[in-house]
């Protein structure tokens, strides 16, 4: 298994640009996502990374070797496809035999690593079938033991799991992480999906339009957003972003939000100008006491939880609270917020300041 | 697949099925003639009105295969029996075998020039179809309408161009020559329908290859290939049919060592009268290569034509 490590890479195909500059690394074992919305450039980032795209320029090791230029087939990597690409004309224990045919190992050989791996997928009952006639699961299975067949140095997965149905990719999604941990070999996963990357990364990194907005493990992300692009990417419903004009100062512990004074994480850095205070809705409570005022203008039950959906003076806030609590669309609710939570963005530049709840993860990153 | 959504009526069925077998009749009866022709005496084939049951003899194959002279009754009487059925049957029209006729050679010149040139045809056009459909080929869409548009005019009113050129290449009547005509003028379509089977193969299943550890030629050959077959069939037969055919070129451009069939079998008529029986049997025995070859692929052919239109 191995260390990937991604210098400086880039992608244009012409004139437009795919993906710019990334750098990060994804250690020795690691379930490592790539997410990002459709377009923003992760599926390229992992297809040079596999060989099957070659950088504009830029670096990328596998195990400590540079292997930019190289052809896939040298690469020593497997590669999962959104659409599983199982040879059609093959069955399925072929399927699963080619990678080792092609390092020239014998058919008794390989008929016997096919039939291990048949064993831990559990489909050895289904290896002789033809690959046309399979469920989406099975085929999803064939497509996995083909990669993990030969014992690569890092397994690359295209949205595995974006052509199986809701209900299955529950299971898949179990399926593929208690594989990997059996294995401990090193994964890179492309989805546009965050609450299946943070269901099952240990690393996230965030891109859009072909740029890495931020990488680390998915609490951090989560809790402290490097952008404002993070921030609403992730998170159901996004964060909420109070929208103000006037001065953060370094030092300052507090905000003013109209007549409101909002105590905050104390900042490491400034700004004057349009800026957003940040918060999740799970942190945001219905507080009459506070004078901090909106109007509720929609409700939405989720069983345990509401999200209650508020006008205020910044712009529109959902508030996530328990769905015990009585709330009738037009009253007006005082709004509470946890201050150890908040992250405060300057809207000019998108990013988050630095404060003493951020800094932590901002700074390694 | 889609159904109609209505069960058609009897009527309809009736119709349908008439309008079949009247397509059917209409597109077989030539060819039914053209066989019992070749199994005619010389007077039941042009007879009026035209005879539908006769007495089968096989004088129109032996005079195809043979060359024959006459002679005089004395002469004919003076000979020592005839050893052999179609030495018989020569005789009894007054005639002997003086040697073989051309046609074997000339068929087998078909045989060679029309499978050799789908061949070659086949091979260039996978390659170039599999380039057009995968690579980032500078000016695509260009080279591709420019080799169309090489179809855009009756091939034969290039012929004297080629006929000068192959003159000057010394490829006139040579079996290189009329394979690399046949070949340039079918690859534009080869190519053409190949592009369009080899479009539909996902390209992940060659990157699979690829990652799987083979090398991009063998990832053409194991993956893309058996995929394509279908097409590549389908795509044989009608260059084949065309090459095997292919009359104005030939005529043109062969006269000896490399003449086809299809200018030889008129020259038939010219030997001793209107002999229809073998220009008759010359042609039935001309149909055979292209039908079997035909029945071979038959499966992939009816897949080939309606590909696209049933998705997998």
């Amino acid at each position: 298994m191995a260390q990937i490590r991604i210098e400086n890479v880039r992608k244009d195909f012409g004139t437009f640009n795919a993906v710019q500059s990334s750098t990060f690394t994804i250690e020795d074992g690691e379930f490592f996502m790539l997410l990002g919305p459709s377009g923003c450039g992760k599926t390229t980032t992992l297809r040079m990374m596999a060989g099957l795209e070659l950088p504009t320029s830029g670096e990328i090791y596998i195990d400590g070797e540079e292997v930019g230029m190289k052809p896939a087939s040298q690469r020593d990597i497997a590669f999962v496809f959104q659409m599983f690409a199982l040879y059609p004309h093959m069955n399925v224990g072929k399927n699963i035999s080619y990678p080792l045919l092609s390092q020239g190992m014998s058919k008794a050989e390989a008929k016997k690593k096919v039939d291990e791996v048949a064993q831990i997928l559990g489909i050895s009952d289904i290896l002789k079938k033809p690959v046309g006639g399979l469920s989406g699961g099975d085929r999803q299975r064939v497509a996995l033991g083909r990669a993990i067949v030969r014992n690569p140095k890092a397994f690359f997965m295209d949205e595995p799991l974006g052509a199986l149905d809701a209900e299955f990719r529950e299971h898949m999604a179990e399926e593929l992480r208690a594989l990997h941990d059996r294995m401990g070999a090193t994964t890179v996963y492309v989805t546009h999906d965050q609450l299946e990357a943070m269901q099952m990364g240990d690393k996230i990194v965030v891109m859009n339009h072909g740029v890495v907005e931020q990488f680390g493990v998915p609490q951090d992300i989560y809790d402290w957003p490097a952008t404002m692009f993070v921030a609403s990417f992730i998170g159901s419903p996004a964060m909420n972003f109070l929208e103000f004009h006037g001065m953060v100062g370094s030092g300052a512990t507090s905000l003013t939000l109209g007549d409101s004074e909002i105590s905050i994480p104390q900042m490491r850095s400034g700004a004057t100008g349009d800026l957003a205070m940040g918060i999740r809705p799970e942190h945001v409570h219905l507080n009459d006491t506070s004078t901090y005022r909106g109007e509720v203008i929609a409700t939405e039950y989720l069983g345990t939880t509401q999200i209650v959906t508020l006008n205020t003076p910044n712009g529109e806030v959902k508030a996530r609270v328990a769905s015990s609590k009585k709330v009738a669309v037009g009253e007006t609710a005082g709004l509470g917020f946890d201050e150890r939570s908040i992250s405060v963005f300057d809207k000019q530049s998108q990013r988050a300041l630095l404060s003493a709840g951020n800094e932590g993860v901002l700074q390694h990153g | 697949m889609s159904f109609s959504v209505t069960e058609p009526t009897i009527r309809t069925k009736w119709f349908a099925g008439t309008a079949v077998i009247l397509y059917a009749v209409i597109t077989i009866l030539p060819l039914m003639w053209i066989v019992a022709t070749g199994f005619k005496s010389p007077a039941d084939s042009i007879a009026y009105p035209p005879k539908v049951v006769f007495e089968p003899t096989l004088e129109g194959y032996v005079n195809l295969f043979t060359t024959r002279t006459r002679l005089a009754e004395g002469d004919m009487a003076a000979l020592p029996p005839a050893e052999t059925w179609y030495e018989k049957i020569v005789r009894d029209q007054g005639q002997i075998i003086s040697g073989p006729s051309r046609y074997g050679e000339r068929f087998l010149n078909s045989v060679i020039i029309g499978f050799g040139s789908t061949v070659l045809c086949m091979v260039l056009g996978t390659a170039a179809a599999y380039a057009f459909s995968r690579f980032r080929v500078p000016l695509k869409d260009d080279l591709l309408f420019f080799i169309l548009s090489t179809r855009m005019m009756p091939p034969i009113a290039v012929a004297i161009p080629i006929f000068l050129m192959f003159r000057q290449l010394g490829l006139n009547d040579t079996h290189l020559g009329m394979i690399l005509l046949y070949t340039a003028v079918n690859l534009s379509l080869s190519v053409w329908l190949l592009k369009g089977f080899i479009d539909e193969i996902p390209v992940e299943y060659e990157e699979a290859a690829l990652i799987d550890g083979y090398t991009r030629f063998q990832a053409f050959y194991k993956v893309v290939l058996p995929q394509a077959a279908t097409g590549i069939a389908s795509t044989a037969i009608f260059c084949l049919i065309f090459a095997w055919n292919e009359y104005a070129f030939a005529v043109l451009l062969t006269s000896g060592t490399a003449q086809t069939a299809p200018p030889f079998i008129p020259t038939i008529i010219g030997v001793g009268g209107k002999d229809w029986p073998a220009v008759a049997a010359g042609a039935t025995i001309f149909l055979v290569p292209v039908m079997v070859f035909t029945i071979l692929l038959r499966k992939h052919l009816l897949r080939g034509i309606t590909f696209g239109a049933v998705r997998k």
